[in-house]
């Protein structure tokens, strides 16, 4: 699969995931805006991300470590991260 | 979608912001089994969590706290018996973490070797409520002790007899140059008389209120918090057991998970052994009122503030409150 459609699909399963375990309203994966600050706009503490990453690690068949969380700070990053993880597995 | 920009003009997102950067991670510590006091109701001496071997060894402390620091713990909260029993244990903590001693005010903290360590000083009441409880009336010593200092604060225990009576003592507290926060008495002892009914309670709320209007320089507390801890209740859930974010993190085995302070522990001052939570593991959980314990689950209950402003407003209070308590951000 070429790699911007794999990137545009985790981006979207990623939104997805974070408006399920958030029980967001009024968005969907596609209106999610992925430079939004998860923390500073979307009120994400790091019990919530906890949550997701869990969903994330199963999903993805990856680890994501407690000290990376800082660092996912918007669905863009998160897929980011996803990605590198996905290609030091291979 | 509701997001903060959405609830909150310039001034709250800037208040957000300062706060929601903090992360913090408490757990508590008792720095020793021993007390230079013997009040009724104290959660520590009635429920035997003091039958502990006490670890006497100082560099076993140090080699301790610093396992705690890499565990992530950036509060760490200092109770007892009384620490300023064993200042080699406080100092430890004070040069390795940001450091909180609870204290009844008896002795002294050294403010040349802890020159800004936050220092609670507990009190139970006026002069009588004291008595009765405590045997003597520490205020006259503490305040002496800490008069005018800018890094201590009465943490004051409210008694179902101060409803009606806690002006006089927060003005007290103001003439001494401090500050104070308030919250309940849970009557882990069942003195007769101390137990809550609940017309006090909501009595009490209004009274908290005025306090905190009238003395906005010394009272260090929300309207919010005076409702949650008075009536129990958070955005219709009830505070208990199925709720309490204050419980030691091994010991939690709570289905459905809980939302609860990331890497919490109360620790004994053997070293060793963990108490269940920030409070006595004998007391009744559905009718506890710790403050902290109810401090702590708005916090954690964040994103279930952000369905209007008033309620993310009150979550920065709650939170601001706690930041100040604590140190993390000025009075
Ligand atoms: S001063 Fe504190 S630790 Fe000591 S007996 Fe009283 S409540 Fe307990
Ligand atoms: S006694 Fe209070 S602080 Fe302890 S677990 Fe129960 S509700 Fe929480």
């Amino acid at each position: 699969m070429p790699v911007n459609i794999e990137l545009k699909a985790i981006h979207r399963r990623v939104a997805e995931i974070i408006i399920d375990e958030l029980k967001l309203e009024d968005v969907t994966p596609d209106t999610f805006n992925p430079e939004m600050d998860l923390v500073d706009e979307l009120g994400i503490d790091s019990m919530d991300l906890a949550t997701i990453a869990l969903v994330l690690q199963d999903e993805y068949k990856i680890v994501i470590d407690e000290d990376d969380y800082p660092r996912l700070k918007t669905v863009r990053l998160i897929c980011e991260y996803i990605e590198d993880k996905i290609a030091t597995r291979h | 979608m509701k997001t903060v920009s959405t609830l909150l003009d310039a001034e709250w997102r800037e208040r957000y912001r300062r706060i929601s950067s903090l992360n913090i991670r408490s757990s508590i510590y008792d720095l020793t089994n021993r007390c230079n006091l013997r009040c009724k109701g104290c959660f520590f001496f009635s429920s035997g969590e003091h039958h502990v071997q006490e670890e006497m060894d100082i560099r076993r402390w140090e080699a301790f706290i610093d396992r705690e620091k890499i565990r992530g713990v950036n509060l760490a909260i200092l109770i007892g018996g009384e620490p300023t029993l064993c200042m080699d244990r406080l100092e430890a903590f004070y040069r390795r973490v940001p450091t909180y001693c609870a204290t009844n005010g008896l002795i002294k903290v050294p403010r040349d070797r802890f020159p800004d360590m936050m220092v609670g000083i507990s009190l139970w009441g006026g002069g009588e409520d004291e008595k009765i409880l405590r045997g003597r009336d520490t205020f006259a010593v503490s305040s002496k002790n800490y008069e005018g200092d800018p890094c201590a604060y009465y943490l004051y225990t409210l008694t179902p007899r101060q409803v009606g009576k806690t002006e006089p003592v927060i003005r007290r507290i103001r003439d001494a140059g401090l500050k104070v926060h308030l919250q309940l008495l849970s009557n882990d002892e069942g003195v007769d008389g101390f137990s809550w009914r609940p017309e006090e309670l909501s009595d009490l709320r209004f009274e908290l209120d005025e306090m905190l209007d009238h003395y906005p320089r010394t009272v260090i507390s929300c309207r919010y918090y005076h409702e949650i801890i008075t009536t129990g209740l958070m955005q219709g859930r009830r505070f208990g057991w199925r709720e309490c974010p204050s419980v030691t993190e091994s010991l939690d085995h709570r289905q459905p998970p809980v939302r609860r302070l990331i890497h919490f522990y109360r620790w004994a001052a053997d070293l060793q052994t963990v108490h269940r939570c920030c409070t006595s593991a004998t007391r009744d959980c559905s009718t506890c009122k710790d403050g902290a314990a109810h401090m702590s689950w708005v916090m954690v209950n964040k994103r279930d503030h952000m369905n209007a402003t008033r309620d993310l407003h009150n979550w920065i209070e709650v939170y601001e409150m706690f930041a100040k308590l604590y140190k993390f951000i000025p009075w």
